[in-house]
């Protein structure tokens, strides 16, 4: 089942909803949107479901904290890491994985971890012949605790910066509003609104809001996928 | 601006810079730093500020000499191997009398190295960012929240001392991302700088920024005029947090990332019975030598880490005159140290005390 799970509390009364993802799905935003986490934690609940899935890192700017440093970790649940040839080395060189271009012919799922801002979207450009003709959602990851998109107008410039830089179009908008450690109950509930407006001004269907999996039930309304936090600091894994 | 934003460091870097007045920033690009600058040329130009990719590091932290000579506020960034090629010009601007802020997002190194966080560059920064005799302020944020607080005061004691500054950080500390809280700019203090050469305009003799004297008592006069206000910084400027010190056998002293890894070893050793604390050096120049000498009343031994072969180890010992047996634990070239590596050293260091 190539879906997951979105919960929905209507005052206290909870039911699910499935959310079916594309063969393809690319995941965009701002720098420090939180692209990684959700990247890996959409393709662990598809590899979950039975899904081969394959999570192509293409985050040739960050030097830390990208998805492939957690490469061995994902493998072990059976999810096959694509990563820039320089990922895991302290090689300070921007080059994508020729392994790319098998994403296109495998029958697998394939979630791809785009770099942030227009720069990092730049790379994604090379495959935009190869993507446009397939059946792909391209889905820009929005944080109103980042500074620079904290207002739905400037989230929806950036990612026509990001749609120019790709050569790509956007096919929605997912809320991952948080402020790491300290997200609560209100932390994401006081961003719906931004969420909503960024989703109309790009004229854009709002997929759904992503909340810690503690607080998620606690959340009215709206559509909540849980999440867990994998990118983590080396003092915050565990011994 | 009281709500809580989510920044990654090197960002809060530069947003706070931008805060504190910096209007000037001159930099080179370099892994991983590099959204310092990514961030100033986005930003500085929006609040009438400059923002200029240098052709080099050189280049970088001379166009740092004209503007801070000039009177204003200004910044230039690196990482490791970067702050090298800057050491000429940050000479120049101590032995000028000019405040500047310089930021080190350390890697591994020596030579290229890599581009993993490290603390090796503490003896360059403490003892040795430039030729000749003098020092410069070092600030050693451990949280994106004292990236932001500590870059403001260095941009004001650099201005009030007229020593350049440095904030001291590591490629973790740059990269991650956590909550802050910025500042308003309306609380930033700023010094009158009647040395600044901004045109006299006929109403002043001018002035020269100069660090060449070629009469030697006169330059010999001016750097132990210079070591005056050195001695007046060393009185009133060190900076450190005190972790549970108040009892503590194994007094561990960490700065920067290593304090974070510091911090969860000393939770787990506590909890385990054994009376860890830490001094967590928030200045390193001057570095904390009171805090490190009240916790030598109660400690038993210390224990300095840091990402590197140890070099903070030597300022440990002489803050105590070695009265108690310091130890060292630490990962170079690029390698974090983790938790459980580091309560192990507290629990041989405790094994040995019993």
């Amino acid at each position: 089942m190539n879906v997951i799970k979105l919960l929905i509390n209507i005052n206290g009364r909870y039911s699910q909803t499935d959310f079916a993802f594309k063969r393809y799905t690319l995941i965009c935003g701002h720098y420090g949107c939180g692209k990684t986490n959700l990247s890996m934690n959409i393709a662990l609940d598809l590899a979950g479901r039975g899904e081969g899935v394959t999570l192509a890192d293409m985050d040739i700017v960050n030097p830390y904290f990208r998805s492939s440093d957690y490469a061995g970790f994902l493998a072990s649940r059976g999810i096959r890491v694509i990563a820039p040839g320089s990922a895991g080395t302290t090689l300070d060189v921007p080059a994508l994985s020729a392994e790319i271009a098998s994403t296109f012919e495998t029958g697998s799922y394939v979630i791809i971890d785009v770099g942030g801002d227009d720069a990092g979207a730049t790379a994604l450009g090379r495959f935009a012949p190869n993507i446009s003709e397939i059946d792909y959602d391209m889905l820009y990851v929005v944080n109103k605790y980042r500074p620079l998109t904290s207002v739905s107008g400037e989230a929806a410039v950036l990612l026509r910066e990001i749609e120019a830089a790709s050569r790509l179009r956007a096919t929605g908008v997912i809320n991952n509003s948080h402020l790491m450690g300290l997200t609560t109950v209100e932390t994401v509930a006081s961003t719906f609104k931004y969420a909503e407006e960024t989703a109309l001004r790009l004229n854009l269907p709002l997929r759904f809001h992503t909340a810690p999996r503690e607080i998620a039930a606690a959340l009215k309304g709206e559509k909540i996928y849980p999440i867990d936090i994998y990118v983590k600091t080396p003092w915050q894994q565990e011994r | 601006m009281s709500e809580k934003v989510l920044m990654k460091g090197n960002e809060a870097l530069a947003e706070a810079a931008i805060i504190a007045g910096c209007r000037f920033f001159f930099g080179y690009p370099i892994t991983p730093q590099t959204e310092v600058a990514a961030y100033m040329s986005k930003m500085l130009p929006k609040v009438g500020g400059t923002f200029l990719q240098a052709e080099s590091e050189i280049s970088a932290i001379n166009m740092i000499y004209g503007a801070s000579s000039a009177g204003f506020r200004c910044m230039t960034s690196s990482s490791s191997p970067g702050i090298s090629l800057k050491s000429e010009g940050i000479s120049y601007l101590a032995g000028s009398d000019l405040p500047a802020v310089i930021c080190n997002v350390q890697r591994g190194s020596p030579g290229l190295g890599g581009i993993q966080p490290s603390q090796a560059d503490y003896w360059q920064a403490t003892r040795s960012a430039g030729h000749g005799d003098f020092h410069i302020m070092v600030f050693a944020p451990s949280t994106v929240q004292e990236m932001v607080d500590l870059i403001i005061r260095a941009f004001d004691r650099s201005d009030k001392y007229r020593v350049p500054a440095m904030m001291f950080a590591d490629g973790m500390l740059g990269q991650m991302m956590e909550p802050v809280v910025l500042p308003e700019g309306k609380d930033i203090k700023t010094y009158d700088k009647p040395w600044a050469t901004n045109g006299h305009k006929n109403k002043r003799p001018h002035n020269v920024t100069n660090s060449l004297y070629l009469d030697p008592y006169l330059l010999e006069k001016t750097i132990r005029e210079r070591f005056a206000r050195y001695d007046i910084i060393k009185e009133k400027e060190q900076l450190a947090e005190d972790y549970m010190t108040e009892d503590a056998d194994i007094v561990v002293v960490a700065y920067g990332a290593s304090s974070r890894v510091c911090r969860s070893a000393i939770v787990a050793a506590r909890a385990e019975g054994i009376k860890a604390g830490m001094v967590r050096p928030m200045t390193l120049w001057p570095f904390p030598e009171r805090a490190v000498r009240k916790a030598a009343e109660t400690a038993k031994a210390f224990l300095s880490v840091e990402m590197s072969m140890g070099q903070m180890v030597d300022d440990v010992k002489l803050a105590i005159d070695c009265r108690r047996p310091v130890y060292f634990y630490g990962r170079t070239g690029g390698v974090v140290p983790t938790p459980g590596e580091v309560l192990e050293q507290i629990k041989a260091i405790n094994g040995g005390l019993k």
